[in-house]
């Protein structure tokens, strides 16, 4: 028999109203050592989907009120008998009923178990569950309608598609390969190449979301540079809206990366304020410098601020000529003090924004900006087929497959070593939906979940 | 009362093709064998196609021959045209296929056996089987009884057999022989899982009674391929020429008007036929759109003029099936000598046997070839030769051989059976791998002499023979891989012709090798260092430069397949009580009781996420385990 856990199911902190989820083969049997029913109707009796009022007891003393409510396996998230006890919010509270479940018999769940014995028990596919823990981990509105569409198994079926025509063309190659040769023609192998090509698109198209569902669903990696003093940190102040950055009119006081997550529009933007751009002596600011550089290689976008007065010194387009090609915005910053000429940033080719950090003048203009720089303007997360790490590793090895399989038809090689490639494909896109395990898969997804779920 | 016959190692019910090859098997591995027959003018018979090979199964063949077994050098001896089928399309699924004196082959077997030491051919019915304390007995019709350490059932289609011509059908075993109906309650009374299977033969026709010329002619290959590798090419017989003709409307409609009087589509036969050798009829029901089906009309021998109709299989009534045959192109005035037939017969679940063939809960009883589910000459030779080596091995208290799927379509055709079961006869397939680039006719001495010479099956001469071949090998790959073609205008003109890019320096001559559109003997004349190879040495060099990259993937994914396989799920594991496992997994784990991990995810009804409750089951064994 398996254990029994229980965890708190609700986000620590002060709230309305807070869940301990148990399960197991005695989950039911534990629950009732705690609660109370008001009616005196114990949860044994209770029937599947029914809710008991009643409260929480810990040796005579109540600790809140409560509603019991009894899912009976299989008919639960875990596929096991689920009592789930609501009381009242409050991480004291919520924490007394944990303990007091914990002492009447039941573990304290593992990171992540609550969806693993569901993935066990046949509740969700790999993907599904993945979904979970991302609606668990999700930051912003628009990561949770994706979270929220894969869970519903958009993925799976986006990727059960080209699956499925991908094993198609496996099965023509293999059945091509056992009708002799003296046969009649087979038909079907004729359309392998443009099998081949289709899936290609698919899978094209599939990597490519992954950066945009990146950025929705872990926030959109920012970076702010500019020159020392071009007023990075004012900015984002602003965009914080608290004073985070140490702001002082001498040059060179940022030294530190700074992170700061900025929401809006359903967007997460994750700042890093960091040292001027200035080639520098200073031992501890160097560091900085170099730690910007990198930062602005791996950018998702690239705030350059600079100080409208210096648009056109030697400095500014040394910034901007390396920041070309970049998704960047350039903040010619302190419109309130003089109006700059944007041609310096347009001509290569960055889009930019007269703006003053310091009153706000011009931010509607730099969201919108920043928007479309990003690719995530008209987003909305619920077309859902965007992968997350693991998926996307698997979706290049399947796109790379396929080409080296159209590499082999098109030179000339023989069908069976197409095959070879197919077949690989296929086992990707096996291992993506879960079909196929391996040992790393089950390890991977779990080990990220967070208990209470 | 019966008579105390002897005491051997091995007995072997039944010389057909998996017989012989078990009863060779135990007996040149020393063990004490007799092996039985119902007739003893049928041992080896082929009461179906007169031909051995074709796609896989000719693979099948060249396994057998690199473990020692007999049916490749049977075949090449006997052969009377030879093909290697698929050469367009790729070394992958180049099948070899011969066509047989079935008389002269079935006369090679038996006299095959009655030379072998340790064997003892005879002729007998089998109709009582069961286990003493000193072993299992077998009990003839004639009340001898014989009393062995293992017993190995290759019954075919005897067991119980039963034919169909139209509204007719009669007990029966092929060819007109008797049927083993007593044996079949003695299984049955050791409780094990026997079902109907059914499989069917065309017609042979008075070859003077054929009009040949409208028939297409489909000789032999020019250049001779043997299937073992210890034939010499010059010996075999490659003069006899097949024929191709086609069905037609008319024969469609005489099938037609006549499918109520067919056993099949009137519900007579319960036993199940074969999906990928289906009858004439069930062709014209399945594929009604077809216009025409091809029909090959093969000789039998050397020394008879019965032809057979590779393709046109009925158990429609004899007048019915005359009918039709004469609606075909050059066979208007056709006389039919052997009319077609169905036959239904009893076998087992293969689920029921371990991978070693030994059946479960049943030790030193041994199943193979179409009692197992099987259909076909090569996949029966394939698991008689496992099964005689396992029996012997048994008896001997050494470890079992089982031949896993990447090294063989054997392990494949073994693990397919015993794994996924059979829900029709069972035929091997180049699909049914997935390891197909590794698993080719060439390189089936590679892969298994080495173990074929360690069992103590493949001779000295043999084993050195093959040996000497990889080293030839191994030296020209080094070579060709090493050296450098120089540009010259001639080679260039070949180069164009060809459609591939000419040279302006020297190029490496493994990478012209490998450009799809130039072969290894097109470089010959260029390559003056070449030294003289074997054909079937040149061949390997080839494929192993051509398709090396391919080559080097697919053993990646072996690798990968190894890890589960070597996941072993230990003995006497009770699937009730793991935690996690949906029901139905439970049960499918339960009959097939699988040895690895591997093995367990390749059985329908067990899903991945099955697979990883056991490996996390696997897991918290493991940590017990190194905790006490």
């Amino acid at each position: 028999m398996g254990k029994t856990i229980a965890a708190v199911a609700t986000p620590q902190g002060e709230g309305g109203i807070g869940i301990v989820r148990i399960s197991g083969d005695g989950a039911v049997d534990v629950a009732d050592k705690v609660f109370r029913s008001q009616s005196g109707k114990v949860l044994r009796d209770a029937a599947g989907y029914t809710a008991l009022f009643g409260g929480v007891w810990r040796d005579d003393e109540k600790i809140d009120e409560a509603v019991a409510l009894v899912f009976r396996a299989p008919k639960s998230y875990t596929g096991e008998d689920v009592v789930e006890l609501s009381v009242h919010g409050g991480s004291f509270v919520v924490n007394c009923v944990l303990r007091a479940v914990i002492d009447a018999g039941a573990c304290l769940a593992g990171r992540g178990e609550f969806t693993e014995r569901a993935f066990r028990n046949g509740k969700l596919d790999l993907t599904e569950a993945e979904a979970v823990m991302e609606i668990i981990a999700a930051d912003g509105e628009q990561a949770l309608r994706a979270s929220m569409a894969a869970k519903g198994g958009a993925v799976s079926k986006k990727c059960a598609a080209v699956k499925e025509s991908l094993t198609f063309a496996a099965a023509t190659v293999a059945a091509f390969s056992d009708f002799p040769d003296e046969e009649p023609e087979f038909s079907g192998i004729d359309r392998l190449e443009e099998m081949l090509v289709n899936a290609e698109d698919e899978l094209d198209r599939l990597c490519a979301n992954y950066d945009t569902g990146r950025m929705i669903r872990n926030g959109i990696n920012t970076v702010i540079v500019g020159p020392p003093n071009a007023g990075k940190s004012t900015l984002m102040n602003l965009l914080v809206g608290c004073e985070r950055s140490i702001v002082t009119p001498v040059a060179g006081t940022t030294r530190d990366v700074i992170e700061e997550t900025v929401r809006f529009d359903g967007l997460t933007l994750r700042l890093s304020d960091t040292a001027g751009l200035r080639e520098t002596e200073d031992t501890v600011e160097q560091i900085g410098v170099k730690l910007t550089r990198e930062r602005i290689e791996s950018a998702d976008l690239i705030i350059a601020v600079v100080d409208g007065a210096d648009v056109d010194r030697d400095e500014t387009a040394e910034l901007l000529d390396g920041i070309k090609g970049r998704p960047a915005v350039v903040v010619l910053n302190k419109s309130d003090l003089n109006v700059a000429d944007k041609t310096v940033a347009e001509s290569r080719g960055l889009p930019c924004v007269l703006m003053s950090a310091k009153d706000g003048t011009g931010l509607l203009e730099f969201k919108n900006l920043i928007k479309t720089v990003t690719n995530t303007a008209n987003l909305t997360g619920a077309e859902g087929v965007y992968l997350n790490e693991r998926q996307r590793d698997c979706a290049v090895r399947a796109l790379k497959n396929v080409r080296e399989a159209l590499d082999a038809l098109r030179c000339g090689m023989t069908v069976d070593a197409v095959g070879v490639c197919l077949d690989d494909a296929v086992s990707a896109l096996m291992e993506l939906t879960g079909e196929r395990v391996t040992v790393e898969v089950a390890n991977k997804v779990f080990e990220h979940f967070c208990v209470g779920k | 009362m019966s008579y105390f016959a002897g005491n051997y190692d091995v007995l072997v019910i039944g010389a057909g093709h998996a017989g012989i090859e078990a009863a060779l098997a135990a007996a040149r591995l020393g063990c004490s064998t007799a092996i039985f027959t119902i007739n003893m003018d049928s041992v080896g018979n082929m009461p179906c196609n007169p031909s051995i090979g074709g796609t896989a199964k000719g693979h099948l063949v060249r396994e057998i021959d690199a473990l020692g077994g007999e049916m490749g050098k049977a075949a090449d001896k006997t052969t009377i045209q030879n093909r290697m089928l698929n050469r367009g399309k790729g070394p992958a699924v180049h099948s070899l296929r011969a066509q047989i004196d079935r008389r002269a082959y079935s006369q090679y077997m038996k006299h095959t056996l009655e030379l072998c030491e340790n064997l003892h051919l005879r002729q007998a019915e089998i109709t009582d089987l069961f286990k003493g304390d000193d072993g299992w007995h077998c009990v003839t019709q004639l009340n001898a009884e014989y009393v062995a350490k293992t017993v190995i059932i290759a019954t075919g289609t005897y067991l119980k057999g039963k034919i169909y011509v139209g509204e007719v059908n009669y007990e029966s075993g092929p060819d007109g022989t008797f049927p083993s109906n007593s044996l079949e309650s003695a299984l049955l009374k050791l409780e094990l899982p026997l079902r109907r299977f059914k499989t069917g033969t065309p017609a042979r026709v008075l070859r003077s009674s054929i009009d040949f010329s409208q028939l297409e002619v489909q000789p032999g290959d020019e250049t001779v391929t043997p299937f073992s590798f210890s034939t010499d090419p010059e010996t075999i017989n490659n003069e006899s020429v097949c024929y191709i003709s086609y069905t037609n409307d008319a024969t469609k409609e005489v099938i037609l008007r006549n499918l109520h009087r067919s056993p099949l589509y009137g519900g007579v036969i319960e036993g199940v036929g074969p999906r990928y050798c289906p009858s004439l009829e069930d062709k014209i029901v399945r594929f009604a759109d077809k216009k025409r089906h091809q029909l090959f009309i093969e000789p039998c021998g050397l020394d008879t003029e019965e032809m057979y109709l590779q393709g046109m299989s009925s158990s429609l009534p004899e007048e019915v099936q005359i009918e039709f045959y004469r609606t075909i192109p050059g066979l208007q005035n056709v006389q039919v000598m052997r009319n077609a037939y169905a036959i239904e017969y009893s076998c087992i679940d293969p689920l029921a046997l371990k991978v070693t063939l030994e059946v479960k809960g049943h030790d030193e009883l041994y199943g193979a070839g179409q009692f197992n589910g099987s259909s076909g000459y090569e996949e029966a030779a394939a698991q008689g030769l496992i099964a005689g080596i396992n029996a012997a091995l048994k008896v001997k208290g050494e470890e079992p051989v089982v031949l896993s799927r990447s090294s063989s379509y054997i392990g494949t055709l073994i693990d397919d059976l015993c794994t996924k079961g059979c829900s029709d006869p069972y035929r091997m397939m180049t699909s049914r791998s997935e390891y197909r680039l590794l698993l080719r006719q060439d390189n089936a001495d590679e892969r298994l002499c080495e173990l074929g010479h360690r069992i103590g099956l493949l001779s000295e001469n043999d084993y050195e023979a093959f040996l000497e071949r990889q080293r030839l090998k191994i030296k020209e790959v080094e070579r060709l891989e090493n050296s450098f073609m120089a540009p010259s205008e001639k080679l260039n003109e070949l180069l164009e012709i060809r459609g591939t890019v000419p040279m302006k320096t020297g190029v490496r001559m493994s990478d012209l090798i490998r450009r799809p559109q130039l072969s290894y003997s097109d470089l010959a004349e260029f390559d003056k260092e070449r030294p003289e190879l074997p054909a079937e040495v040149a061949e390997k060099v080839e494929i192993e430069i051509k398709y090396s990259g391919y080559i080097e993937r697919q053993a990646a994914q072996v690798k990968e397949l190894v890890r589960l396989e070597n996941r072993m799920l230990p003995d006497g594991i009770n699937y009730d009580d793991i935690k996690g496992l949906r029901l139905e997994a439970v049960e499918k784990l339960k009959k097939v009781m699988p040895s690895s991990i591997g093995q367990a995810s390749r059985i329908s009804g067990v899903s991945p996420a099955d697979i990883t409750v056991l490996l996390i089951f696997l897991d918290k064994q493991d940590r017990k385990g190194e905790s006490l």
